[in-house]
Order: C-alpha cells, then structure tokens, then sequence
C-alpha cells in the first residue's frame, strides 16, 4: 500500500490512538502536577474518540452512532476538565501548590 | 462534491489542470496532520513547562480535527476545534496562569514509577494496543446511510433523546458544581 493511501486504512487510525493513549498514559504516570495529569488524560479521552470516529468510518453500519458517542466523549471530557481544574484552583487556594507530593493529609 | 470522499475539498480547490492530483494531496496532508497530532501529543505529555504542555494540547487537537476530517465528519472536526482547542485548551491554560504551578516545583523523579518504569509501563501498553488491532480482523458491514448532520440532528433527538437531555443536565451540574467548588475560600 502507497504511504500516500494511508488514510484509507483502519489500521492507521487504531496505531494513532494506541500512541495517544501510551503518551497519555505516560504523563499521568509521570506528571508532578494536577493539571499535568489532566492534561494527559485528555490525550487518553482523545485517543478513544479516535477509535470510536474510526471504527465508525470503517465497519459500522450506521456512522452516525459512532459521531453521536463522540460528541458525548467530547461533552463529558470538557464537564470532566471544567470540574478537575476547580478542584485544582480550590487545592491551590487551601495549599498554595498544586504538586500532588504536597497533598497528602490523608496519607496513613 | 461527494461527501465521502475526504479528498474532495482538495480536488475542488485543485480543479484547474491539477484534477488528478487530489489523492495525492489529500495523503500528504494526512501525513503532515498525522505528524502534527504525534509531536503536540509528545509536547503535551513530556514538555518541561506546564504552558507548552498546554500549547502541545491544542497543536494535537488541531491534529486530531484534520484526522476527523479524514474520517468523513467535518461536523465533529469543527467540534473538536471549538470545544477542545476553544475551550478546554485555553480553560487549562487559564488554570496554570492562576495556580502557577512552575513556581516551586522540586527537582527530582515524582514517584517511583516515573522515568524509564513509566516509560516501559506506557510502552507495553501502547505495543499491546497495536498487536491487538492489527491481529484482529473486523468485520465490514455495509453502509445503510451516510451519516450527514441532518441525520446525526434526528437521531440525537429520535433515538438518543434521553442521553441528549442527560448530557444537558451532566454539563449543567458541571458548571454549578465548578462555580461553587471554585469559590469556596475565596472571601479569605
């Protein structure tokens, strides 16, 4: 298969997102920070719309089901960001960092 | 112009004496937007500074808009553009401006498992993923429509009509409950 016929490949879009994932993966394991962290789980939630659009383009029946799961990924990833960085501000104002080694009070 | 033909808009803008080359076209910008999305994703996960972690966000949403675009959907590309480049990327970076995380940050790995243990950690899973997709055959099943807008608009309000009002009401709940969380301690 042409390099240049890539985008009419399943396979391509399913190695996209595994690589999204790993690197969302990565910085959520790796990251020092509360935002850091939300950050890479939003690649995580991107990785899975992904999946979802490609699937859908490619063997679904229907492709408006899979365009309608994205849209809800997408409300429920921005409800999720919204919530999580308030949280963050709130630690930040009660803890004057946000580095998830200082938040431990409840640590046994 | 054939809705279904993700090279479409290329070969219309191409139409003079170029016809033939829209295919072509259409990979290569394929390619380019597979790179971009690659190198924001790297950015957004492994940037020193928390602020270019953000702007590697928003370069692999853009990215990830152009691949949707691939995948017979300008309407969830535009989406993505105005939700998660509009709002949640410039939301973030509102966060890291207020709570300006870089200012004491310690030197030295955060938890045992970060360095080359996450590293082997999120390797493993994304080869896992990638065996797993290309030793599985799907099944094709054949088209029943196209998937336009206007049908994505009836079935949001036939089919799935209950999850549309539940989606509503979750982001409302989400709003209130980011105001109340986030004011709470302020009049300290």
């Amino acid at each position: 298969m042409s390099i240049l016929n890539l985008h009419n490949d399943l396979n391509t879009y399913l190695i996209l997102a595994a690589i999204l994932f790993g690197m969302g993966m990565y910085g959520l394991i790796t990251r020092r920070t509360l935002i850091g962290m939300l950050i890479a789980s939003e690649l995580i939630l991107a990785a899975a719309a992904i999946n979802f659009m490609a699937f859908n383009r490619f063997t679904a029946p229907d492709p408006t089901v899979g365009q309608i799961f994205t849209l809800f990924i997408m409300a429920i990833a921005t409800a999720e960001a919204t919530i999580g960085l308030s949280i963050t501000i709130a630690i930040y104002r009660n803890y004057k960092s946000v580095d998830t080694a200082d938040i431990v009070d409840l640590k046994g | 112009m054939n809705p279904t033909d993700a090279s479409g808009i290329l070969g219309f803008l191409m139409a003079d004496g170029f016809a033939g080359y829209g295919d072509a076209a259409a990979g290569i910008v394929f390619l380019v937007s597979l790179t971009i999305t690659i190198i924001g994703g790297f950015m957004a996960c492994n940037a020193e500074r928390l602020v270019r972690a953000v702007a590697g966000l928003a370069l692999c949403f853009i990215g990830i808009a152009t691949i949707y675009y691939f995948l017979n959907s300008p309407l969830m590309s535009m989406m993505q553009l105005l939700i998660y480049v509009g709002a949640v990327c410039v939301t973030i970076a509102f966060a890291v401006m207020l709570a300006a995380p870089e200012d004491k940050s310690k030197p030295g790995p955060a938890n045992s498992l970060s360095g080359p243990l996450g590293l082997i950690t999120a390797g493993l899973i994304t080869f896992g993923l990638i065996g797993l997709a290309l030793n599985t055959s799907f099944d094709v099943l054949p088209k029943e429509n196209m998937g336009t807008p206007k049908l994505i608009g009836i079935e949001l309000l036939t089919t799935y009509s209950m999850l549309f009002k539940l989606i509503s009401v979750v982001l409302l709940i989400a709003i209130i409950g980011a105001l109340v969380i986030a004011r709470q301690g302020r009049s300290k």
